[in-house]
């Protein structure tokens, strides 16, 4: 009985052992080399020498905080706005979309299919200034003084919107579709309208789902560089673009990386907050 | 319309179908107060349906439903005083057990201090004080199933609708729950809407049962006389073992009707079960298997009695099951009390045997009417 036990636990750890070991060589090692050179200083030309120097944190956030807040802002606006439209077709497709489920499904993940930069590319071409949609936003006096839509923060968190959307919808689908449907006729039966049903019953349910599909829309928002590169300008920058030039056009090495680590932090931080919070609210709801 | 007098809840003329399927077909009953009402039938036969209709879940394509006199037809489920113990129980995941108990109070607007006495007395009525704080997954099944009535009563409404709530329960706990089911029942006087497909769950719990085929209800009634006088081969069959004669009405009496089977036995039925079938009709004559007696040839006296042979004894203790074959083919299956000890001896496999029963014991069910 304990060789068999034995054998079992052996058995678990050789089959994480790939994962480990992957892990540890390209994600926790470069992760230590980028603090290491986080912490340099030199130039590109001269080279960088180890130098403890902690005060490029500092530096970079002072620097660079208008970009850091304004990638939390888009990012966190594109979330929502992800949200309000994931969550109605998430619903749609798990309750009741009976036969067209799988061709839904099929259509979320359609853009999938072709790159990431094309598909922002695209929009660029749709929203450019002399396209039919500038010319409706227009009419419409939308576009305001400027005529335009490209450069504008409106079309980089568009672009976020869209291509975030399907990290959005997939979890929520995933979380309603595995939803027993009982529960909403229990809820109803004990004189819940549908509105209250959905508050109390459907909506705690689907907290798994709102849960990775924010942090999953979130987190790349965060990062995310392309969209305000190929869509915006110069004034609607994020933190990405600022990290993507400082290592590949400045070639300031140390302060891409520090941003980096500021980015990771943050983020960790947010999550943790946010888990906090979300697990409270259903710990609340459990007890009030 | 007297509230007082209107029944709990009410069914005229009750269709329900998806599409092609007739569901329920033309479903008409009253369900008095208090009253513990069982709705038996085979898988497939309508019943969830019906009860879904009563609670709302489903609209009727035709017909109406009263809740204590009140037209409910096109009202939804939580504005009707019912509450449902589902099939599959329901109960809320995310919820302790306190509060999957509180949630209809709470919706109710019942103040706090008053729906925290009552869930515990509901709780307490269920035998479940000490798991008010953990969730459904943390319980056993026959637990769950607790909760699930607990939820539903608490908020004591006007009748309770039970779908299958033991059916998916090992025999013994199912059989521990029937009984406090019926205490339940008795301790809180509400109505309850029982449907199950187990007639002895059925005949063992409920005042009245609906039996039903096909969607309609076949016959309704108190458990005895379904079981002694049933209407149709269904019920009949439904209900227990039932032996089946085809028999030809020879003389009507005032007291009793003589029939003739196809092996030129005379059989004397109580004229009460034999409704308006003049001389020549044919009918088929039943009798339960406990209301035959066997005799050894030549030594049986009474007015019904059948020639055979035994095919077939199975001696189970206290009682002997045996299957006779009459001379017209006929196979009739006799369940006969050990109470004389006497084993196989004298009527074991292969003997002859004349079989008796009394004219009170038989019915007298109406050919099949399948799909008219
Ligand atoms: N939502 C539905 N859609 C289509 N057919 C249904 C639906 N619900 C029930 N039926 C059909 O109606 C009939 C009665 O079903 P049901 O009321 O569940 O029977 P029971 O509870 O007696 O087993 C069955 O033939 C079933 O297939
Ligand atoms: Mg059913």
């Amino acid at each position: 009985m304990g060789g068999l036990e034995r054998r079992r636990r052996l058995v678990g750890y050789a089959l994480v052992l790939p994962g480990i070991a992957y892990l540890t060589i390209f994600f926790a090692l470069p992760l230590l080399n980028q603090l290491w050179v986080s912490l340099m200083t030199g130039n590109d030309v001269d080279g960088f020498e180890p130098a403890w120097h902690f005060s490029i944190y500092p530096d970079a956030i002072s620097a660079y905080h208008e970009q850091m807040l304004r990638s939390v802002a888009y990012a966190a606006i594109a979330t929502v706005l992800c949200f309000v439209i994931a969550f109605p077709l998430a619903y749609f497709m798990a309750f009741k979309a009976g036969r067209w489920k799988n061709l839904m499904l099929l259509l979320v993940i359609l853009p999938f299919f072709t790159s990431y930069l094309v598909r922002t590319v695209a929009w660029q071409t749709i929203l450019a200034d002399d396209g039919w949609v500038v010319d409706i936003a227009n009419s419409l006096g939308l576009t305001g003084s400027s005529n335009r839509l490209l450069a504008t923060q409106t079309a980089v968190i568009a672009g976020i919107t869209y291509n975030f959307l399907p990290f959005m919808v997939l979890p929520l689908y995933v979380s309603l579709e595995r939803m027993d449907r009982r529960l909403i006729e229990a809820a109803t039966d004990l004189y819940a309208n549908r509105l209250t049903a959905f508050r109390r019953v459907t909506l705690p349910l689907a907290m798994p789902g709102v849960f990775a599909g924010t942090l999953l829309t979130f987190i790349p928002a965060l990062g995310d560089f392309i969209n305000a590169e190929l869509l915006g300008s110069p004034s609607q920058y994020m933190i990405g673009n600022v990290i993507q030039s400082q290592f590949l056009i400045v070639r300031n090495y140390p302060m891409a990386a520090a941003l980096s680590f500021i980015l990771m932090g943050a983020i960790l931080v947010a999550i943790t907050l946010y888990a906090r919070a979300l697990g409270t609210r259903q710990l609340r709801e459990a007890v009030a | 319309m007297d509230q007082h007098s209107a029944p709990d809840i009410a069914l005229d003329g009750i269709t329900k179908r998806f599409g092609d399927t007739v569901a329920v077909d033309d479903v008409s009953l009253e369900i008095p107060k208090s009253s513990f009402f069982a709705m038996l039938g085979p898988s497939g036969c309508g019943k969830t349906t019906t009860l879904r209709m009563i609670g709302g879940f489903e609209d009727p394509t035709e017909g109406r439903i009263e809740l204590a006199g009140q037209d409910v037809t096109r009202v939804p489920p939580y504005r009707r005083d019912v509450n449902t113990v589902f099939q599959s129980y329901a109960l809320f995941p995310h919820l302790t057990i306190e509060r999957n108990v509180a949630f209809g109070l709470q919706q109710k607007k019942v103040p706090k201090a008053e729906a925290r006495k009552r869930v515990a007395e509901a709780l307490e009525l269920v035998h479940l004080e000490g798991m008010a704080h953990r969730k459904p997954n943390q319980l056993s099944g026959g637990q769950q199933q607790r909760v699930a009535l607990a939820r539903a009563i608490v908020n004591r409404p006007r009748a309770l609708l039970l779908d299958e709530p033991l059916g998916a329960l090992d025999l013994k706990l199912r059989r521990q729950l029937q009984l406090e089911l019926t205490r339940i029942q008795r301790d809180v006087g509400i109505t309850f809407v029982h449907v199950t497909h187990d007639q002895e769950e059925a005949m063992s719990m409920a005042d009245t049962i609906a039996v039903m085929n096909k969607g309609r209800i076949e016959q309704l009634g108190s458990p005895t006389e379904l079981y002694e006088r049933p209407r149709t081969a269904f019920v009949a069959n439904f209900l227990g073992v039932c032996n089946l004669m085809e028999a030809t009405v020879v003389a009507r009496h005032s007291d009793v009707v003589e029939l003739d089977t196809a092996d030129g036995a005379r059989l004397h039925v109580a004229a009460d079960r034999v409704n308006g079938s003049a001389e020549g009709g044919r009918l088929r004559v039943g009798v339960r298997p406990e209301k035959l007696r066997l005799a050894p040839v030549g030594q049986a006296s009474g007015t019904n009695v059948l020639r055979g042979h035994v095919t077939d004894a199975s001696f189970l203790g206290v009682m002997t099951h045996y299957v006779v074959q009459t001379a017209a083919g006929a196979s009739l299956t006799i369940v006969a009390q050990n109470d004389g000890g006497e084993g196989l001896e004298l009527i074991g496999p292969g003997r002859e045997v004349d079989v008796t029963f009394s004219p009170k014991h038989c019915f007298v069910v109406e050919e099949e009417h399948d799909d008219a």
